[in-house]
């Protein structure tokens, strides 16, 4: 029999208690665990080194608030870009690509965010090495419309099934048109699983998205610092066009019928356009700099930004999200202090009434080192089972509520994700173990065996 | 197994810091294989003996030799290792852990010895004393002369050459101390190990090679 099986069986003796400290530790490691394992999945969801693109362009105002709805969809757009402007940037030989997005609307049913925009975005990679994937088609028809496979699964939505959309704003307005799905993403995890797709024209095309004519020149005039003649000499066509079909008589038909026309590009606008600049096999930097280049030019020109959406992420992690894993990770690091106590406490309380076994093993032969590591052993012991089982229930708490935590917040999580700072539990229980084992051991070692044996 | 005892003296330091002589002993010699009981009323310091002679008390000045090794000359960490291959205890209340089975008390006197806890032989003792179907039994579901008989085969664990006994029957019912007498002396013949038991009841020194009243041999209960 050697000294762990005689720490087991003290354990077992004294179960209820043991039981309940165990379970202390283990609570307190759980926490730790469940801090961990959110701070993991936040800095991989916020981490865009993968990222398919070198710039989001969107209007001046904050980048992180750029960032947060062009990339993550939560939070509103700071405004609006004319869509001559993507246009433009469409056309600038230094730009490989650019993407036009258009956010603002959500889901009817589930409250799932809008993206309208171009089978283009399908075609860049959403993660490094990552490629959207679709169960059928993409979106290239004006009404239709590929679905994330949150919203497919929550809303039990399926190919074919049609839906509508609700207008932003105050009036929670349910627009008339219908939207097609033909075609189901592939769970990413990322925000594109909790992300509706719509056909931009499509998107242009609902009722009341298009820019009233004359607040779409005014915004033109500000925007390129261009006079008003200028502006709609650029447009001429589309204004032409427009007048002739304001002389349309609508009396007597659909609505609808209004939006069967093509949508003037002076009236369309976009909330961000994702570039990605040319590369050069021979210079892989080349893209980079240009980008910088390109972002430091936009500053001094038009009213919009480019950011590197890196950038705005990385300052959110270091001095917010940081700060708060840092706060957590300290405060359930007191939690597994306090456990431990109470670890010190239990063995320690029993001490007085196990005096007696101990100067019986005493007598028995054991020297003072052995009963020693046998309090020793027992509080490691105590502190390892809390530590296996705090590991197993911050793991489970984890599965019990990333369906919870990805219907609020839109970021799926894994609860099998793995920090490498859990490594160093096991060892820090250990060493917590043998400080809240020592005074109890200490006692044990001081143990006078003729007066215990004869008490 | 021989002991040999010579000029021990141990005082206890009382309350009111004045010296209390428990033990003086100028010679006393066990020689091997020998049964012998000493006896002597409570308080005459046979425990202190026993504890002085098995290395768990050092004594203020004298020799404690047994085969020729002077334990009180080694240190507390020696005189534990030579107690749990050496000596065999067995006490007035059994002293048995509460949480470990019959079989497994007796493997926890071998655990403090050098080697391995030998498995056979632990079960082999326990049916020695009659227990071979009480291994797995805890001291609690054992009758008052069952614990004791556990208590003895623990005692023989380590293959000791001496056994000390510490008023063995004290807590036994009357029918049983002439079984629990006995086995202690057969087991010891058997093993050929010294036994040196101690009681307050002359009757039951009688059944021992030698009886040794306590004030024949400690100073100190001759100066009272």
């Amino acid at each position: 029999m050697n000294l762990f099986t005689i720490a087991l069986k003290s354990i077992r003796q004294r179960l209820l208690a043991s039981s309940l400290t165990a379970l202390s530790v283990a609570l307190g490691v759980a926490l730790m665990i469940a801090v961990l394992i959110a701070n993991t999945v936040v800095s991989k969801t916020f981490d865009l080194q993968g990222f398919g693109y070198d710039l989001i362009v969107g209007p001046q105002g904050s980048e992180l608030d750029l960032v947060l709805n062009t990339v993550y969809r939560i939070a509103p757009p700071i405004e609006n870009l004319p869509y001559r402007y993507y246009e433009e940037l469409k056309e600038n030989k230094h730009i490989g690509i650019a993407v036009p997005i258009a956010l603002g609307d959500s889901t009817e049913q589930g409250n799932f965010p809008i993206l309208g925009t171009t089978v283009e975005y399908f075609a860049v990679e959403y993660a490094q090495g990552k490629k959207f994937r679709t169960s059928a088609e993409w979106p290239n028809g004006k009404w239709e419309s590929v679905i994330g496979s949150s919203v497919a699964r929550e809303n039990n939505w399926k190919i074919g099934d049609e839906f509508k959309m609700v207008h932003a704003g105050q009036d929670d307005h349910v627009h008339d048109e219908k939207f097609k799905i033909v075609g189901i993403l592939e769970a990413t995890a990322t925000p594109n699983d909790r992300t509706v797709f719509v056909n931009l024209n499509g998107f242009y095309a609902i009722a009341g998205h298009e820019k009233p004519i004359q607040e779409a020149i005014d915004r033109e005039v500000e925007f390129f610092g261009e006079t008003e003649a200028e502006v709609r000499a650029y447009h001429a066509a589309d204004l032409k066009e427009m007048e002739a079909h304001a002389g349309h008589d609508h009396s007597g038909h659909d609505h609808a019928h209004h939006h069967d026309h093509a949508t003037p590009d002076l009236q369309k606008e976009v909330t961000a356009i994702l570039v990605r600049m040319k590369e050069d096999p021979k210079n892989p930097t080349l893209a980079q700099s240009r980008a910088i280049e390109f972002s430091a030019d936009l500053k001094e020109g038009f009213k919009a930004q480019a950011v590197n959406p890196i950038r705005p992420m990385q300052r959110l992690m270091t001095y917010l999200v940081g700060n708060v894993r840092l706060i957590l990770i300290n405060l359930t690091a007191i939690i597994i202090v306090v456990s431990g106590v109470s670890i010190f406490v239990s063995i320690y309380n029993s001490m007085s009434e196990r005096k007696r076994e101990i100067a019986i093993m005493r007598a028995l032969g054991a020297d003072r080192m052995a009963v020693f590591s046998i309090i020793i052993t027992e509080s490691i012991i105590l502190c390892l089972a809390g530590a296996i089982l705090g590991i197993l229930l911050g793991h489970g708490l984890i599965m019990f509520a990333s369906p919870i935590l990805e219907a609020r917040t839109g970021l799926s999580i894994d609860p099998f994700v793995f920090d490498p700072m859990e490594l160093t539990i096991i060892p820090v229980m250990i060493g917590l173990a043998a400080l809240v084992g020592f005074i109890p051991g200490l006692t044990a070692y001081r143990t006078d065996v003729a007066e215990n044996l004869s008490s | 197994m021989s002991l040999e005892l010579k000029n021990v003296r141990k005082n206890y330091r009382e309350p009111n810091g004045h010296d209390l002589p428990v033990l003086d002993i100028p010679h006393f010699k066990l020689e091997t294989g020998e049964q012998a009981a000493l006896v002597g009323s409570s308080g005459g310091g046979k425990t202190t003996l026993l504890n002085v002679i098995s290395g768990i008390t050092k004594p203020d000045s004298g020799e404690v030799l047994i085969d020729d090794i002077e334990i009180t000359r080694l240190p507390e960490a020696g005189r534990d290792r030579f107690r749990a291959e050496r000596i065999g205890f067995v006490f007035q209340t059994f002293n048995l852990l509460p949480a470990f089975t019959a079989f497994e008390n007796v493997l926890l006197g071998m655990s403090f010895a050098r080697g391995k806890a030998d498995r056979s032989h632990a079960k082999q003792l326990l049916e020695s004393v009659g227990l071979g179907h009480r291994l797995t039994h805890k001291p609690a579901q054992l009758s008052v002369g069952e614990q004791q008989r556990v208590a003895i085969a623990r005692s023989l664990a380590n293959r000791p050459s001496l056994l000390l006994a510490d008023e063995p029957t004290a807590s036994v019912d009357p029918a049983n101390q002439e079984t629990i007498l006995k086995l202690i002396g057969e087991i010891c013949r058997e093993h050929n190990v010294s036994l040196l038991l101690v009681t307050h009841s002359p009757e039951i020194a009688t059944q021992f090679d030698r009886t040794i009243p306590l004030q024949e041999f400690n100073k100190v209960l001759q100066n009272v």
